[in-house]
């Protein structure tokens, strides 16, 4: 049974959570004892217990988070997080198999819909682990693996180990070394020489369990001259107290392959989303990173590429819409570790009701790389007063053969433009709604038609009263 | 017999200055009225104004349009009841059509959902009747459009609204000799007779193509004279000395 929650009152529509009580709950808190727990009931090698275990030593050695981070990340509580919820035992490949309630709540956010429509294959995650993921079998015929993350490492664990980690190491910051310890569900993508999917795999995020750790771990490796498209969407119930998910996502990106990953993040407001997103880009590859951030209590979130061969090619598309008591830590950052290699970001933030973005993007140029192009651009609008946006771009360059373009720039919903629409007969409101969809309307038009539909869909949504 | 539009002792400031000190004006149906004056001397603020930019404050005086008070209406408002301003000045707006803005700018108008068949026929139509290419639609609202393709879209926007009173704020300017032409004979096919047709502009070029049958001289704030076709003609001889004189002795 799904029941929406009383106490809050809110314009989110997938803030509706299931009764039903989960078939294992870990209790509250983090040890050494959990993550064991975690392994065994997984029934997972030595090395990924081992690999477990030093990354919570590394964890605990942390003496807390960056200085640099938003002040809303010191109120994680990491002693009042279930670290492991297992709602099924089974990563099920028909939804009939899938329990109904859960069925039910992937139906409500029209992915099984979805997936008949226009979609290459669906992963659905449900707290900790996935309990539904399908590709079509021509694409399973031509060798293509789209798995969850667990299942990856019982079936491919050859291939799963010679990656896994290698892009994101567990020292690499404080919620990698936490996710390395617990993580638990995520997606599993494998792409052969020279297979090109050219409609999207899709995976889904649902927390539904209160004061819930979600620690998904995805790991795409896009074999030479390969190409494939991933989109993830996550929501979540609205509760009064706090969830984390805290992601890992590591992409090799190998020769001459592509990888477009577009990410619709629109956690409720009671989420904090601490998310380390890295790719590395071989020769003439091209990455790209569509992130949309929309829901959330604090997103900190910067989907990084890594240069490595000539000729290889990094594309950020960052959108950020932060509302009241929302902190969107967005941006970027490229690091050019190779000659003859291109970078654009281009990131577009909005901040209403006191809400706060941030772009915050790194560049940097390894010595002795000749000919690196790069072109970053930062627009972030204000909708009212009381808003913040702030800018934080960094730049180490080290070579001298760049050519680097740098724009950023912050306006406030222009009294001028709003009157030039309402002239036109249309009330204030819509007059917003349509310069925001303007503004936003680079990142928009390059996701597929339903994505942008939805997109623009959860812009208005946010909109919604922010005028007037 | 309630006139379509009343201008009566309108004061209007910005910030602390007063621009506008007590200008009346009546347009009625089926009139073409031109307002000429110097640089400055507040044609544009009077266009604001009207259409209820918020920039300015008005301090005195009412606007009657159709016999109710625009003064308490949001710009919006005085839109959808049949106001519009071709701006001096328009804004861009990125990332938004010019098909998109004007579908959601005509069902404002009408207070109905165009169905998207009629709305592209007349849309078409309309861009042929200004000359104004097809590719148009696709691009983003004045963004990146020349002084010329800016001016043409506001008369196609003109067009596409159906307006019961125009005020054209320097639409003539930035116009080559043969768009000044093709958009004035625009404007003529949508004039009618339920229409009032307010054109601000500097030259008498405009005027040729769209007679007014009235003229006023616009100095510091106030209509100093007006006058038939025959004014304008005047003003492009002589200029504005011999009103801004009248306007200093006057103040
Ligand atoms: N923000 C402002 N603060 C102070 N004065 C202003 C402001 N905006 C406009 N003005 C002044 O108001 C006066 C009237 O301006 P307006 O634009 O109405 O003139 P205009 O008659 O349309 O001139 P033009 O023929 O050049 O278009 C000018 O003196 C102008 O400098
Ligand atoms: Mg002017």
């Amino acid at each position: 049974m799904t029941t929406a929650p009383e106490s809050i009152v809110s314009d989110y529509k997938f803030g509706f959570y299931d009764e039903e009580e989960a078939l294992f709950k870990a209790k509250k808190g983090l040890n050494a004892d959990i993550v064991n727990m975690i392994s065994d009931m997984k029934d997972e090698p030595q090395w990924m217990r081992d690999f477990r275990l030093r990354a919570l030593e590394l964890f605990q050695k942390y003496p807390g988070n960056p200085a640099w981070a938003s002040p809303i990340m010191d109120e994680v509580d990491f002693d009042d997080i279930h670290y492991f919820v297992r709602a099924t035992d089974r990563d099920e490949r028909s939804w009939d198999d899938v329990p109904d309630y859960i069925r039910n709540t992937f139906d409500k956010l029209g992915i099984p819909e979805a997936e008949k429509k226009y979609l290459a294959g669906v992963g659905a995650q449900y707290d900790s682990e996935v309990v539904y993921h399908n590709i079509r079998e021509d694409l399973e015929k031509l060798g293509v693996v789209f798995l969850g993350t667990d299942q990856a490492l019982r079936e491919h664990e050859d291939v799963f180990k010679e990656y896994f980690g290698t892009v994101v190491p567990p020292g690499d910051n404080r919620f990698a070394a936490l996710n390395s310890a617990v993580w638990s569900g995520g997606s599993y993508i494998y792409v052969p020489k020279g297979v090109k999917v050219d409609i999207p795999l899709q995976a889904y995020f649902r927390i539904n369990t209160q004061n819930m750790g979600q620690f998904e771990r995805t790991l795409i490796i896009a074999d030479e001259g390969s190409q494939i498209h991933y989109v993830e969407g996550c929501t979540a119930p609205v509760y009064s107290s706090d969830s984390l998910h805290s992601a890992v996502v590591e992409i090799i990106v190998k020769k001459n392959a592509r990888v477009r990953y577009t990410t619709i993040q629109n956690w409720s407001n009671n989420v904090f989303n601490l998310v380390t997103k890295r790719a590395v880009a071989y020769e003439n590859a091209v990455m790209e990173w569509v992130d949309g951030n929309l829901g959330s209590k604090l997103t900190t979130k910067f989907p990084s590429v890594y240069l490595m061969e000539p000729g290889a090619h990094a594309e950020i598309l960052s959108l950020a819409f932060a509302g009241a008591g929302q902190h969107q830590d967005a941006g970027g950052k490229v690091v050019h570790v190779a000659s003859d290699t291109t970078s654009t970001i281009i990131s577009k933030s909005l901040s209403k009701d006191g809400g706060r973005s941030s772009y915050r993007g790194l560049l940097k140029v390894y010595d002795g790389c000749e000919n690196v192009k790069s072109n970053v651009r930062c627009d972030a609008l204000l909708l009212d007063e009381v808003s913040r946006s702030d800018t934080y771009p960094t730049m180490e360059i080290d070579s001298p053969d760049v050519s680097i373009q740098h724009e950023a720039y912050v306006s406030k919903l222009g009294e001028d433009q709003l009157f030039y629409l309402m002239s036109r007969g249309m009330s204030e409101e819509a007059a917003a709604k349509m310069i925001v969809n303007g503004f936003v309307e680079p990142i928009v038009k390059e996701l597929p038609m339903e994505y942008a539909v939805e997109l623009n869909r959860l812009v208005e949504l946010q909109m919604e009263g922010a005028v007037g | 017999m309630t006139k379509l539009l009343e201008i009566r002792e309108l004061h209007a400031s910005i910030g602390e200055k007063e621009i506008l000190k007590g200008l009346s004006l009546t347009v009625d149906a089926g009139e073409v009225h031109a307002i000429m004056g110097p640089n400055g001397s507040g044609k544009s603020t009077l266009a604001n104004v009207l259409m209820g930019s918020p920039r300015y404050t008005v301090t005195g005086g009412d606007v009657l349009f159709k016999g109710q008070s625009l003064l308490e209406m949001a710009p919006d408002e005085r839109a959808r009841l049949g106001l519009f301003l071709a701006f001096q000045y328009p804004v861009a707006i990125p990332g938004v059509t010019l098909v998109n803005f004007m579908r959601q700018a005509v069902n404002a108008r009408r207070g109905a959902e165009v169905p998207i068949r009629e709305f592209r026929e007349s849309l078409f139509k309309k861009m042929d009747l200004l000359k104004v290419d097809q590719d148009f639609a696709r691009r983003y609202v004045n963004d990146g459009f020349s002084g010329g393709e800016k001016k043409r879209a506001e008369m196609l926007q003109m067009a596409m609204l159906e307006p019961s009173m125009a005020v054209l704020d320097e639409t003539d300017s930035g116009l080559d000799i043969d768009a000044l032409r093709t958009v004035a004979e625009g404007v003529n096919a949508l004039m009618n007779p339920g229409m009032g047709l307010l054109l601000i502009t500097h030259y008498q070029r405009l005027l040729n193509y769209i007679k007014p049958q009235f003229v006023h001289v616009l100095v510091e704030g106030r209509i100093v004279t007006s006058g038939g076709p025959e004014l304008a003609e005047q003003l492009e001889a002589t200029g504005y000395d011999e009103y801004e004189a009248l306007a200093a002795a006057g103040r």
